[in-house]
């Protein structure tokens, strides 16, 4: 398969190159290099300032701020939603009636079903998921808080509007959107683990507990460890930066209690005219993204079971 | 686990210590087995109840949300949990004209279309020669595109903003549609290529000694074998595309040119003054019911689609 090849791959590798090349590496490398410079992006002027920009971004409690929540992000988003969906998911797959004569563990009636349910969050955008939660927490004439006084509570939190709270309320929108998501795949990957393995543990005496942590857990850890990545990433990246940016006052706010590195970097960079600023931190973000993604994959790293 | 009450319609009698104590009392033969088959039970109710409560989490804020879609403004105020008191279908018409829903819509429409065809063409294109050819810099490129999955966007919509602008292309539909494809591009690169590496060689081989060009090979034998992973990575595509936010809060700011998203975060803001809550609900509810409908009725394949990539 000689004939013409390199005309071929050139001709078929050129368009999406040049576009890739265009509109995501050369921003990519732009922005590490305006982060060294004093560009306000409202004018083409611009000069070179060292690491006056790095020396600011460790000055500026904002930063710290938002640094800590989306490191908050990247470590509880994900513990919580894949511990639930692990859960869930468990319970779908293995929680079932062992019926006379069936297999040894059998899925609860029904799982399909809550499958499909439990999945319908994920086919929805995140903004008409924060839009609704926006409602939902509206302190006057939002649903949770009719519920608490309708249960007999009086306590009427503020949610989205009392900075104790607010970071929160807005996490756990990013987990009730994404655990199905969860649940799903860990099912898949129940599915494919051999039946026998669940009777040789249950024959031997083990628990159902004792089976998900000794047989479950460590047949699924390569899932496990990549969805912990990708959502990871999501609650670093895009995901917290609609959630914040929709939901909350300022946004970022009360009082900066909300405040993630991604809205942070769109703040200064397009509200406030400091695009070599916001690249700064954009950088920082690129840093904290890496450095997640290495240590879960270092953390996670385990010999692997074939089976 | 405590077992205060039993199961309704059980006569078994449960063992007192749940799951994680039944350990203890496995020695003599026939309590063993009872703990075995009462631990089954009690899993049995307790999962049903977990899945249940979650199952209603997920789905009371969006049937509230049909609900109040159909209520008028005072009563959405006022009692959030009431019953709407007949059904105010004017909400969505409102919605659709006024609030300009429907024309998002169709905004949406045109962009997810042109940026789905051109990212499958494209993504298709860059992987089955990165799959299949060798040649120097093979590697390089595909890490390239792979690497961009785990780069923050933010970081490069900044410089991205002011590159769009310069080659005239801010806030225009087709600007909006290439970078749409760029930023998908990773993705769908990195499943076609593990993708066609699974496809067998021989078809493309005798297709070629049969006088066929490479191009043509392609577009006639590889694209059609491949549909599986096209369509897989198609609905995933899709509904990144669709469910934008962040890539069109910058790049796409002029009024008439608003995608959905976009548009419901804006009706929000007016919303607020005008305080026409119902014809948001009712926006909301139009730009939800579409996808919902149509995973239910496609719900084997969504699935597949979406969790493929994590699955690999």
């Amino acid at each position: 398969m000689q004939h013409g090849k390199y005309r071929f791959i050139v001709g078929f590798l050129t368009v999406p190159l040049a576009l890739y090349a265009i509109f995501v590496v050369w921003p990519f490398i732009q922005s590490i290099f305006y982060s060294f410079t004093n560009w306000s992006g409202l004018s083409p002027e611009f000069s070179m300032v060292g690491i006056d920009n790095y020396t600011r971004l460790v000055e500026d409690d904002v930063f710290w701020k938002s640094l800590w929540h989306s490191v908050l992000f990247a470590l509880l988003v994900p513990l919580v939603t894949i511990g639930l969906a692990l859960f869930l998911a468990f319970m779908v797959n293995v929680g079932g009636r062992k019926r006379r004569g069936g297999p040894a563990v059998t899925g609860v009636r029904g799982s399909s079903f809550y499958k499909i349910v439990y999945f319908f969050p994920q086919v929805l955008s995140i903004v008409i998921v924060a839009l609704l939660f926006q409602f939902i927490y509206n302190p006057r004439s939002g649903v949770l808080n009719a519920l608490l006084s309708g249960i007999g509570l009086d306590a009427q939190p503020e949610w989205l509007g009392d900075p104790d709270l607010a970071l929160w309320c807005v996490m756990a929108v990013v987990v009730w959107a994404t655990v199905g998501f969860f649940v799903v795949l860990f099912s898949a990957g129940m599915a494919s683990i051999p039946a026998e393995l669940y009777e040789a543990a249950l024959l031997d005496g083990a628990s159902r507990v004792t089976t998900f942590f000794k047989v479950t857990l460590p047949l699924l850890w390569d899932t496990v460890q990549s969805g912990w990545v990708y959502i990871g990433i999501l609650a670093l990246g895009a995901e917290s930066f609609a959630v914040v940016q929709i939901m909350t006052v300022g946004p970022g706010g009360p009082d900066y209690s909300t405040t993630v590195m991604v809205l942070y970097v769109y703040q200064k960079a397009f509200r406030d005219g400091q695009a070599a600023y916001a690249t700064t931190i954009g950088v920082a973000l690129l840093v904290v993204t890496l450095a997640f993604a290495a240590l879960v994959m270092r953390l996670g790293r385990r010999e692997r079971l074939e089976y | 686990m405590k077992t205060d009450t039993p199961p309704p319609g059980d006569d078994a009698v449960l063992p007192g210590p749940g799951a994680l104590t039944s350990r203890a009392s496995e020695r003599p033969e026939r309590p063993a087995r009872r703990t075995k088959e009462g631990e089954g039970k009690v899993l049995n109710v307790f999962s049903h109840g977990v899945l249940v409560l979650w199952a209603i989490m997920v789905t009371l804020p969006l049937l509230w949300a049909v609900m109040t879609a159909f209520k008028d403004n005072r009563s959405i105020l006022s009692s959030p949990w009431s019953l709407p008191d007949s059904l105010h279908f004017d909400n969505f018409t409102r919605a659709w004209t006024e609030a300009q829903i429907g024309d998002y819509f169709f905004n949406t429409v045109v962009v997810v279309g042109g940026s789905l065809i051109g990212t499958l063409v494209l993504g298709s294109m860059a992987a089955y020669v990165l799959a299949r050819f060798e040649f120097p810099g093979n590697r390089l490129v595909y890490f390239l595109f792979v690497g961009g999955m785990s780069f923050p966007v933010m970081l490069a919509l900044v410089p991205l903003f002011y590159v769009v602008n310069n080659i005239g292309l801010l806030n225009t539909t087709h600007g909006l549609i290439l970078v749409y494809i760029a930023y998908s591009l990773p993705f769908t690169v990195f499943f076609l290529t593990s993708f066609f590496r699974t496809l067998p060689t021989s078809i493309a081989e005798a297709a070629f000694v049969d006088g066929a060009s490479h191009t043509r090979t392609f577009f006639q034998v590889m694209l059609p074998m491949a549909k599986p992973g096209l369509i897989s990575v198609g609905i995933f595509n899709f509904l990144g595309q669709w469910n934008q936010y962040m890539l069109p809060t910058v790049l796409n700011t002029e009024e008439d040119q608003r995608v959905l998203t976009q548009g419901l975060v804006q009706m929000t803001a007016v919303a607020g003054y005008k305080s026409d809550w119902s014809a948001l609900f009712a926006g909301l509810v139009l730009a939800m019911l579409p996808v919902l409908g149509a995973y239910i009725v496609f719900q084997r394949q969504v699935v597949q689609g979406l969790t493929a990539g994590a699955l690999k």
